[in-house]
């Protein structure tokens, strides 16, 4: 076996323990056949191995161009869920966050978050650098590879960077969401820099960049440590809770709640547009979870694949069922709410869970969705014109907890450099698991949620006249004031 | 001279426009508009919230005819439009004071 696909001087994610086996298996039957014509000149196993990480790499980079093109899916979701008068801005906003995050991470938030990283699976040997605050199983930022510069900028880190900064992409534009049609675009550009180069980078560097979060399994003897394959909690928790802390400093939005506070729809201009998008996010969930196992030769991606599709499948169908018992007819905003919820919820088990699991997840979350939305609306009286915090926020955390429910153990041995077996949730009688994930949710909800809301309110503070739009431009519409543009001049708008 | 505006269904604007020239109406005019009378609005939910839409979608079509074409007219539009349901609209009549055809200046019964 070749040393450097071991994990025995690895540091992070123990799963590509698994995935060195599995190429390093493939060498050796076919070194076995070659090698006794050719041994000499040709080393089979090296070959093999090498293909495998060139596949597994390429896999990585199919996988961050589907995530980014979950853009895409966003934007529609978001402009047609919201009037034709604010149509220009939320759109632009959608489309804006794609460099915005892209620049902060690119300079500070990736080393930040994956400067100790390392997976030599698809060829990244080593980290790039290493502990920036903290030390062994209590890391809470890391360093290395500024702006992408300095030694070790192989096409690995290059590849891999591409890959993350989708997944923060992610994160960023999930508020743009629950704060559409008010936010003023000069305090939404700042929010796109922070996000990019903090806001995201923090959790990450605690979960998936080897941070304390982690480690839980060896300083608390919770599970394997927080495990979450593709980011329920590190993407869509994370980016749903600062929905919840923007909707709330901003406020609903004028004519949200008449005088008695009852809330009154607004209903969204263009229901084609946010189904298109919702269709397109289904797509580019594939990249999200499928490609989250950096490697082709880790067959569970067909899995996961399957999961993803499955708890969509179902959530879209939950959805439908439930707001009809609800209010009478299937609102096609709340089958898309629906389906994301289940496609959101399975983000973190869908490696770990049985396509039974993955139907039962889609179900609860479709109906936990829509009885959220109610909630935030009806008694919180916060307004979230496309339901983000439903969606992100709670079912991200909804999947976060279902890891420690309903993994059955067939995956995820050697997970954060634990001594796991394969992830275990309750209904294998584990429950530390559980704790391991709850622990994570309730730093989601307190630290993550306290940082972007103090963000919103510091903010706000700083900023002349709030980070909220004036109030003629709102009622006007953003359109023109904000962006010097209608989406629709040709019609008039109401 | 007589002004002929129709409110109309949508869906029946075609029939409508078929009716009138058939008895030999030349021209009119169709604008989109929203409104409502006796069959009022209903009301939907939009993510759960309760909604009224008030004004209903309708078409107007209006037509300037001859004194001696007005009854022909309505009876075109009436049975073109008529759905039997509530909500088929109204027709109503105006006296038209002068009518001038910008190319030429024709006025009159000549403009029409």
């Amino acid at each position: 076996m070749r040393s450097d696909l071991e994990l025995s001087t690895g540091r992070r994610w123990a799963k590509r323990l698994l995935i060195a086996t599995t190429v390093s298996t493939g060498a050796v039957i076919a070194a076995g056949g070659i090698s006794a014509m050719a041994a000499d000149e040709f080393d089979a196993e090296a070959a093999v191995t090498t293909l495998g990480s060139q596949t597994n790499l390429l896999w990585v980079v199919i996988g961050a161009m589907l995530v980014i093109f979950m853009q895409a899916g966003f934007a529609l979701v978001e402009t047609g869920f919201c009037r034709a008068k604010h149509a220009a801005h939320v759109v632009s906003t959608n489309f804006a966050i794609f460099g915005l995050g892209f620049i902060g991470f690119f300079f500070i938030g990736f080393p930040l978050a994956f400067g100790g990283f390392s997976y030599a699976a698809f060829g990244m040997d080593q980290p790039v650098g290493d502990a920036l605050l903290g030390s062994g199983n209590w890391v809470f930022l890391w360093k290395g590879g500024w702006a992408l510069s300095g030694d070790g900028m192989t096409p690995a880190v290059l590849g891999f960077f591409l890959y993350m900064v989708a997944f923060m992409d992610t994160v960023a534009t999930i508020p743009t969401g629950s704060m559409a049609e008010r936010w003023k675009w000069n305090s939404f550009v700042v929010w796109g820099l922070f996000a990019g180069a903090v806001y995201y980078p923090l959790f990450a560097a605690w979960t998936w960049g080897g941070g304390w979060l982690a480690k839980t399994w060896d300083t608390m003897s919770l599970g394997a440590g927080y495990v979450d394959f593709a980011g329920s909690g590190v993407v869509h928790a994370v980016g749903g809770v600062a929905a919840l802390a923007g909707a709330i400093v901003l406020g609903p939005r004028i004519g949200k709640f008449g005088a008695d506070g009852k809330p009154r729809a607004l209903p969204g201009h263009h229901i084609p547009m946010a189904m298109l998008g919702t269709f397109i996010l289904l797509f580019g969930w594939f990249g999200f979870n499928a490609a989250s196992t950096f490697a082709a030769t880790d067959v569970q991606f067909a899995t996961v694949a399957t999961n993803t599709a499955i708890a969509g499948a179902f959530g879209a169908v939950a959805g439908m069922f439930w707001i009809t018992k609800r209010t009478g007819k299937p609102d096609p905003g709340m089958m898309a709410n629906g389906m994301l919820a289940g496609l959101v919820a399975i983000t973190a088990p869908c490696a770990f869970v049985a396509p039974w699991a993955a139907a039962v997840i889609g179900v609860i979350a479709a109906v936990l969705a829509i009885e959220t939305v109610f909630i935030v609306e009806r008694k919180f009286k916060i307004d979230d014109p496309v339901g983000a915090i439903a969606v992100h926020g709670v079912n991200g955390s909804f999947g976060v907890i279902a890891v420690g429910i309903f993994s059955n153990g067939s995956y995820g041995a050697g997970w954060n450099g634990s001594p796991s077996e394969g992830i275990e949730g309750i209904i294998k009688g584990d429950w530390g698991q559980l704790g391991a994930q709850l622990l994570g949710l309730a730093v989601i909800w307190t630290v993550i949620f306290g940082i972007s809301f103090a963000f919103f309110k510091i903010q706000n503070a700083l900023t002349k006249g709030g980070i909220r739009s004036k109030e003629e431009d709102e009622v006007m519409g953003l359109d023109l004031p904000e962006m010097g543009v209608a989406a629709y001049p040709e019609f008039n708008l109401r | 001279m007589k002004l002929i505006t129709a409110i109309v269904k949508p869906f029946k604007l075609d029939d409508v426009k078929d009716a009138l020239k058939t008895i030999g109406i030349l021209g009119m005019t169709v604008s989109e508009v929203r409104g409502f009378g006796r069959q009022g609005g209903h009301s939907e939910t939009y993510r759960g919230a309760e909604y009224t839409i008030e004004f209903v979608p309708k078409v107007r079509v209006e037509l300037v005819v001859d004194d001696g074409d007005v009854d022909k007219a309505i009876s075109a539009i009436r049975t073109a439009a008529n759905t039997g349901k509530i909500g088929d609209g109204k027709v109503w009549i105006t006296s038209v004071e002068r009518l001038v055809r910008i190319r030429t200046g024709e006025e009159g019964r000549d403009a029409i």
